[in-house]
This record gives C-alpha cells, structure tokens and sequence, in this order.
C-alpha cells in the first residue's frame, strides 16, 4: 500500500513525470514550478462566497474540483475589475474555449495559492476523470480506507512506449526463419554392430587433425608501464650526548740544566780501571783516524777542485778593463796633469782628482805671475755628471798629494807644492755630493755667503771651497809634499814620535814627506800652547758669524790658521855617508791608505755612517806626555822610497842624545834597487809585510823582516809611473807606464812579466787608484798627463781571488824568502870557496918554486887537496840539491 | 791516570785537534777539553746519537756492536769511539 499521499499531488506527479519526457506542447513546466495548463489563484472569502467554493465548506480535499461558468467568471472581472481575484487569468479566461472552467481547491498549497484554475479542457477532463476515480476506489474499499487511509494500491496505466521495445526487441531471441526439419535413417543392421577400431597417422590424410596450438594471448599480457608509488624519505636522525672534561691552560715552566759530575766523582771515574782499559783500547783506532785525516782528504772531490780553477784561467775575452767612464774638465784640467786621485771613502761614484801644472821647474818659474792668478784646484767628480765636476777645492799651490781622513770623510788634507799642509771641510757642500748620486733633487747647500734671492743661479755653478787651515810655511816643508797619509785612530804620535794610544778614536795625526829629507808629523788639534788663546778660540767658536769669514771657509780648524807646526820632525840621514836621503813615498805598517780591501770598504763606510757628528776639532786638545800611555805593539818602522831609487828601512822614534838635542837614528837598513826615482811604495791589502815598490824600469816586492833583499824584482819593458796593489786579489797589482799602458801583474802565473797589458791613453799614467763599489762592481780610476780621469772596471777574473789565493802567494812568498836566504847563504859560499880556490893556487904557485918536496909535504898536499876535493864534493852536491841538508828545493 | 793523561795528550797534539771530550755511558762528561757550556752540548747530543747508532748496528745483526763513529761535516770531523761505559770523542778540523 501506498504512503498516504495526497491526491493531487499524485496526480501533479504523474503528469509532471509524463509531461517532461513527452515534450508535448501543454506539459512544458514553467518557470514558477506549476505546469502551463494550471494556473495558481487565491481566492478571497467574498469571492469564494460568491462563487460557491468556500474553503473547507463547499470544497475539501475529497472534492477540491468546482466547476465554474465562463459567464460567471467574466461577469466578476467586469464588476471589479482591478481587484478581482481573477485579473491575472483574465486573458486567459477569455481564450478558454469551453463554457465551464475548473477551479482545483489546493489545499496543501501546491501551487503557493489556495485554488488553482485548470486553463485547458484536456486538463479539465483529466482532473476529473481521476476525481472520479479516486472517488470510485474510495468507495470500493471503505473498510480498508479506515486503516490506510490515504494507501492506494497503484493502478496499472496504460503503456506509453518511449521506445524501449526496439531494445527489448534486439535482445530477443526469434526465430528470423522456420526452422528447417532433417530426417536421418540408418540402416537397422547396422546399429549394434560391434565396433572396429584402426589407427590411423593423423599426417597422413589432409586435414585429418586439426591442431590446435597454444598460443601466447597478447591479450593477457599486461605490461605495467606507469605505476604510482609513493615514497618517503626521512633523515636518519640519532641523538648522543657526550661529556668533556673542560681544560684550560695552565702556566707551567721547567728549568733544566745538563747533568754534571762533582769534581769528586770525577776524579773518581778518571782513576778507575775501566777508563785506562777504555782509553788504551781506543787510542790507537783514533791515531789511525786522525793520521788519516792529515794524510788525505778523502772528501774532497778533486774534479769538482780542478773546475774552478780552470774557469779563472778560460775565458780571456773577460779579463779586458773595460771603460766606464772618463772625466775631462775644459776649465781646470786644461793644460794640466792630475797628480793624485782619491776615492770619496764614504760616498759612491764621488772621486777627486788633484790638478797641477805640467810645467818643468824652469817653466814654472818663468810662468810664476800667471800661476798666481789661476788657483790650483782639486776636482770633485760624481759619476752622474762626467762634464761639471761638482766640488773644486781651492789650494794655495798645486796640491801633489792628498787624503781625505778615513773618520771624518768630510775633512781633506793635501801637501802643496811649495810644502804646506793644507785643510779644507766640506761638510758643508756634502749633501750636493750625496744629493747628485740620488735623485737629481738637489737641496740648497748651507754656503754662508749666498744671499736669499741668488740661491738657484749659485746652485748650478760648481762651488768652490776654500781652505780652512794651512801650515805656517817657515815650519813646514820645504819641498813639494810628494806623500800624505792620516795616522790611524788606534794611536798617536807624541813628541818624540813615540806611539800613544789614541783617546779621540778619530784620525788626528798625519804624517807626511818630502824630498827636503824630512818626515813630519802633524796634528790637527790645537796646541796646548797658551791657555789664552784658547779661551779666545773658543769664544770666537761659539759666537760663530758667518760674515767674519770673508772667504766662506768654514771655521773648523781655526785654531790651526797661521800657527800650524809639525808635532814632530824626523830626519833620514844616510846610513853611509853624510847627507840624507831625501823620500818621495813613506809606507807605514799602520796605515790607512792601503788597507781597502773589498771586506775592509763595507765596514769602513759602516764605520763612517755610524758616526754622523762630525767631531769638533777645535775642541780637542793634546794631551800631555803623562796622560798617555804607549802603545808597544805599533811597528814604529817605515820604509820610505827615495829620489835615487834607494829603499830606505827606518824608525821614525826621535831620539836625545848627550846634549839633549833631539834627532832621529840612522836608518836600519837601505837598499839601491830602481834605477829612477820611488814612485810607489805601498802594502799589500792582505799582507801587512809585503810591500811594492815601483821606480825606474823596475817593481819590487819586499817582504818586512827580511833585510836581504826584495823578494821580487821584476824590471818591466818601459819606465813605470805608478803602482798599486788589486784590492780583492791577493796576487795581482796593477802598474802604470809612461807610454799609457796599465800592465796587470798576476804573481801566481808570471814574475818576470805582467799577464796583461793594456793601452789606456797616449800619454804617461800618473796614478791608478782601485776601489771597490760592490762586490759586483770594481773601479779602477787611472789619471793621464793629459789631465783627464779614466774609470774603468775590472773585470771579474781580475776581481775574484780563486781558490786560496792567498794562502798560494802567501806560501810563494815563504818560498822566495827561503830562495832568497839561500842565495845569500850561497853567495858566501862562493866568497868563501873563491878565496880558497885563490890561496891555493898561491900555494900552487909557490909549491912550484920548491922542487923539493918532502914526504910530509906531499902527505900534506895530499890531505890538502883531499880536503879541496872534500869541499868541492859537497858545494857540487849542494848545487845540485842532492845534499839532504837545510836548503829546501822541494816545491810543495 | 798518568798513561790516561798521557794519551789524551798524545791524541790532543795532532795536526788540526779541537777538542777532546770523555763521556760516561750516561752521557755525564768526565773530562773534557772544551769549555763547559760546548761540553755539555757535545755530550748531550753525541751520547744520543751514539746510542741510535749502536741499536742500529746491533739490531741489523745481533752479534754486531759499533766500534767507530765518525761524522764529517763541512767545517770539522766529529770523532767518537763508543765502549760499554764510556765515550771518547774527538774533534778535529783536518783541512788545514
């Protein structure tokens, strides 16, 4: 049984479910859910009084339908027209073919009105052809109606196809055609019949087996080509903990000492048996081992030994003096020799050059006015400037000879021809020294007399210094001072040419000589004269004006103007005869010109540098006698060349004799070895002892402590001018010629001629001076006649001492002194022999005169010649070196 | 002690000989010729070098012990002669 429904809507919902597959033209839904052909109305209570279709009283659920009259309808809306219930359907009234309308009482309000009008007639017929059915089953089943009251079993309807027979149709199985009908007989005999069975192949007939092979059906074979997977990656995750020990750091210090027996023990251990046991085992293994050690080096790679030597020996291309510069000046130099050069000690590339007249006595004489109205000067060079010297340094005549002081390089001491010692202070000119080897930046000199406007016409002119001291002359010399040296700061020289250790440690002293026979000794400090003068000086020092000086010298050696005299005065009376010899060259023992040796240059200039202050020489004073003490360890001897060639060997110690006359010894020993006048005598940069001396045709070496004789006597092919030893190479010297020519003299590879030669210039070299620069950089400076300065460098195997070269000439020397004692030793041999050879031929003679001789005679003549022979034997075999006595003829 | 001195003497008057040093198994110096503070280096480190020297040569051959050290170098030779309790070393400066 159905659910209670209400009748109106089963009927809205049939017709609502036919309409909408049907499509026909009256069942289109409208908009406001109400099918086309009803129409919602609501009625008022005066409508519905007048029209008979009250609610609940003339219609109900059971009879919702009322019928109405067109008439009626139409009569209502003419009356109100506005507000009839009717007005919206009032078109659609008039359309209605019909005479009577449908009103449908809605009681559950369907539709949202009360009353609903049915618009088309089919609609009318169908509500009330359902009407009465409802009506007709209610009255059918009454009892059942009390229960189930709104349940109405479904009626079935009539079929509407919506063609879902054709469907059912397709599926349907029919026959399409009769069937056709077959009737089979057999023969009756033949059923029952027993059966035969025979084989047969299956291949033998066609078609006799159908086979049926299995295949792979492709259908079931399902490849998985995309599959989704899910995956999650998590990190691995641990957790530890751990707990350390927090240490911090802690000060903590030891004191060890190396462990140590008492004296005691041992005293103890050295006496044990086990020790001497020790001891003698053991000695001899270490005999062997140190006797080996002497004997031979076993480490010593002969073939890498003889390398070196060799490459000193190849490459001959490399042992030229090549020229680096030349130094001419057009204004000072012309006409005019250089006499002396000398190297800035201190500075770099600075070199000064002594310039003098190239005019004989006579000349000289004759030219003595016009001499006098050009001054001498001494040129300063700097190598970056070869045409204007940089410093000229005025001197009262020609200057023969000049140093600067190895302490304070500031300060110059020069002998003059006419035997002054002149002084001069540069201190204020040497940053322009310094300023032009830098940057060409050159400051302003600190030149007293320049005025503020004329500084930068001042600074180009080449300034000119002049002397700040000279030495009186009546007290000086009275020749031209041909030598000048500094004495060295470890000592002095007192009075009676005594050496005294030197308190100042700055050069003080000079000694200086000339060919008036004398050697003089001269002090830069003040006299200890005249306390007055003194404080005068010292007062004039400190109230120091700069327009007092008209002739902008600086006022170093004030206190020297005028009243300079020679400390001390040694004479050098000939050892033979009376008269004297009159020196050219001195050389000292201690002395500061000969020792630049490449070493010596870096800690002399180290030395200079580190002193800046230049010391104040006004303020030193002479000490007394007293206050000094003597040093004994200064060789107070000297060698001094002479103008005869002579080499004079003697001490410079004054003496008093009886009548307290001071006066100087005679002279130790003496020695006629040039054949012109001493031009050089100088020592060796390595070897205190050894000295060079060059005069005439011939260069010498002499050896100190060895009085026979030079060591070395060499004579060359043209006169020699100059000498000087190699400043890096123990062997080597170098020699100037009167034809230009500078010879280069290797002791080690030749003694009787020079290794080398080489033309420098036209004319004669009046002075070679080498220095060192760098290790890299030897300059030889050589000075022509002609008044020009030529630089060269020395090439590297003149530079580079090979392979203990010292130690071969030192041994070369050691061998020429043996040579030379054993020539001694044979010349009296010779004497000796040459007088017995001469007595006997006496006796001879007179054995002759006797006819007689007697047996004793002849016994004595015998033993005579016996002896003779005796005597021969042996100087024969002494000559020929077979005697193994003292004479060593072994060459090591 | 007399022949001791008397070898020491010996073997300090050859040719080149710097310093002589005697040394106990420790590595203590006993005697020495050197001034205290080169002595105590020399004994120092010898002694170590001495020991390594001797492990070496015994542990190469069992039956092996090391009777002479010499060590050359540029400027000397180090000497040493090693015993059971003692060291001798010598120092000597052969190119001369």
């Amino acid at each position: 049984m159905s659910t209670r429904r209400p009748k109106s809507r089963a009927r809205v919902d049939s017709k609502g479910k036919e309409k909408k597959p049907d499509a026909s033209p009256s069942g289109s839904v409208a908009g406001s859910g109400h099918p086309d052909d009803v129409f919602p109305l609501t009625l008022t209570s005066a409508t519905q009084e007048l029209f008979g279709c009250r609610c609940d009283e003339d219609v109900t659920a059971d009879k919702p339908f009322k019928l109405l009259r067109k008439e009626d309808v139409l009569h209502d809306m003419r009356i109100s027209s506005a507000v009839s219930d009717f007005s919206p359907v009032k078109q659609l009234v008039l359309d209605y073919p019909a005479d009577e309308l449908l009103l449908a009482y809605d009681r559950d309000l369907i539709y949202g009105s009360n009353f609903y009008l049915v618009l088309t007639v089919e609609a009318k017929d169908r509500h009330l052809k359902s009407l009465e059915a409802v009506g007709g089953e209610e009255a059918l089943e009454p009892e059942t109606s009390d229960l189930f009251t709104a349940q109405n079993t479904p009626e079935p309807k009539s079929w509407i196809s919506l063609g879902s027979e054709k469907e059912i149709d397709e599926e349907s199985v029919t026959d399409s055609r009769p069937r056709l009908k077959y009737r089979i007989s057999r023969v009756r005999r033949a059923f029952g019949a027993p059966i035969r069975f025979s084989d047969r192949n299956a291949a033998e007939t066609k078609d006799g087996y159908i086979e049926c092979t299995p295949y792979q059906d492709k259908n079931f074979i399902l490849k998985q080509m995309k599959r989704h997977c899910g995956v999650q990656a998590i990190p691995n995750f641990k957790s530890s903990s751990t707990q350390t020990r927090w240490t911090y750091p802690k000060n903590m210090c030891t004191q060890y000492e190396p462990r140590e027996f008492s004296e005691e023990e041992k005293e103890n251990c050295l006496l044990s048996k086990e020790l001497k046991h020790f001891i003698n085992l053991v000695g001899s293994r270490f005999d062997v081992a140190i006797q080996k050690n002497e004997i031979m080096d076993v480490f010593l790679d002969d073939w890498k030994a003889l390398s070196e030597e060799d490459t000193s020996y190849g490459g001959k291309a490399d042992t030229h003096l090549k020229e680096y510069q030349s130094f001419t000046d057009l204004h000072h130099s012309k006409d005019k020799t250089i006499s002396s050069i000398s190297w800035h000690p201190t500075i770099n590339g600075v070199i000064a050059v002594a310039v003098t007249e190239r005019l004989s006595f006579e000349d000289r004489i004759n030219a003595f006015n016009k001499l006098l109205l050009n001054p001498s000067v001494i040129l300063f060079w700097s190598f970056s400037d070869p045409i204007n010297p940089q410093l000229l340094l005025e001197c009262p005549d020609d200057v023969f000879s000049f140093e600067f002081c190895p302490s304070d390089p500031n300060i110059i001491v020069g002998g003059c021809m006419n035997g002054q010692v002149v002084l001069w202070d540069i201190s204020a000119h040497v940053e322009r020294l310094q300023g032009t080897r830098s940057s060409g930046e050159k400051k302003i000199t600190a030149n007293n007399n320049k005025l503020q406007g004329f500084e930068d016409k001042r600074e180009n002119e080449t300034s000119l210094v002049r002397y700040c001291a000279v030495s009186s002359i009546e007290h000086g010399h009275k020749a031209p001072i041909t030598d000048i040296q500094w004495l060295p700061e470890t000592f002095e020289v007192s009075r009676m040419g005594v050496p005294m250790e030197n308190m100042n440690g700055i050069c003080v002293q000079i000694v200086t000589c000339a060919p008036d026979c004398c050697v003089m000794f001269w002090d830069i400090r003040a006299p200890r004269v005249a306390a007055q003068t003194l404080a005068d000086q010292k007062m004039q020092k400190v109230e120091e004006k700069p327009l007092e000086n008209p002739h902008g010298a600086p006022n170093t050696f004030k206190h020297l103007k005028l009243t300079w005299k020679p400390l001390a005065k040694v004479s050098l009376p000939n050892m033979d005869t009376s008269g004297e010899y009159s020196p050219l060259k001195i050389s000292l023992r201690d002395n500061t010109c000969d020792y630049h040796t490449a070493i010596n240059a870096d800690r002399a200039q180290l030395n200079a540098e580190g002193s800046d202050l230049a010391p104040d020489y006004s303020l030193l004073r002479m000490p007394s006698a007293k206050q000094h003490k003597p040093l004994e360890d200064i060789c107070t001897q000297f060698y001094a060349g002479t103008e005869d060639g002579e080499i004079v060997y003697t001490d410079w110690k004054l003496e008093k004799d009886d009548s307290g006359r001071i006066f100087s010894t005679k002279p130790s020993h003496h020695f006629i070895i040039h054949d012109g006048l001493v031009n050089t005598v100088r020592r060796s940069p390595f070897f205190k002892d050894i000295i060079l001396t060059v005069g005439g045709w011939t260069i010498a070496i002499w050896k100190e402590g060895v009085m026979n004789g030079p060591i070395i006597h060499s004579s060359c092919q043209k006169k020699c001018t100059v000498g000087y030893w190699s400043p890096s190479r123990p062997a080597v010297f170098f020699i100037g010629m009167e034809d230009g020519n500078i010879e280069v003299w290797d002791l080690l590879e030749k003694t009787h001629e020079p290794s080398q030669t080489q033309n420098i210039t036209d004319t004669q070299i009046t002075c070679i001076k080498p220095w060192v620069i760098s290790s890299k950089q030897h300059l030889l400076a050589v000075s022509d006649h002609l008044g020009s300065l030529h630089i060269l460098e020395i090439p590297w195997t003149l530079r580079r001492p090979s392979r203990n070269e010292k130690l071969s000439v030192d041994t070369y020397f050691e061998k020429e002194v043996d040579r030379l004692v054993y020539f001694e030793k044979r010349t009296e041999m010779r004497a000796k022999e040459k007088k017995n050879m001469e007595a006997d031929e006496l006796r001879k003679k007179m054995e002759t005169i006797l006819p007689e001789k007697t047996e004793k005679q002849i016994s004595e003549e015998a033993k005579k010649e016996y002896d003779d022979h005796l005597s021969l034997e042996k100087v024969i075999l002494k000559d020929m070196g077979l005697q193994p006595d003292t004479d060593n003829m072994a060459d090591i | 002690m007399a022949e001791v001195e008397e070898t020491l003497k010996r073997i300090q008057s050859q040719k080149g000989v710097q310093g002589i040093l005697i040394v106990n198994a420790e590595g203590i110096p006993i005697k020495t010729t050197l001034d205290s503070s080169n002595t105590a280096q020399y004994a120092g480190l010898i002694h170590q070098l001495v020991m390594k020297a001797r492990s070496t040569v015994r542990e190469i051959d069992p039956q092996n012990d090391l009777t002479f050290l010499r060590i050359r170098s540029k400027k000397n030779e180090i000497m040493i002669a090693p015993d059971k309790d003692y060291f001798l070393i010598v120092i000597q400066n052969p190119s001369d």
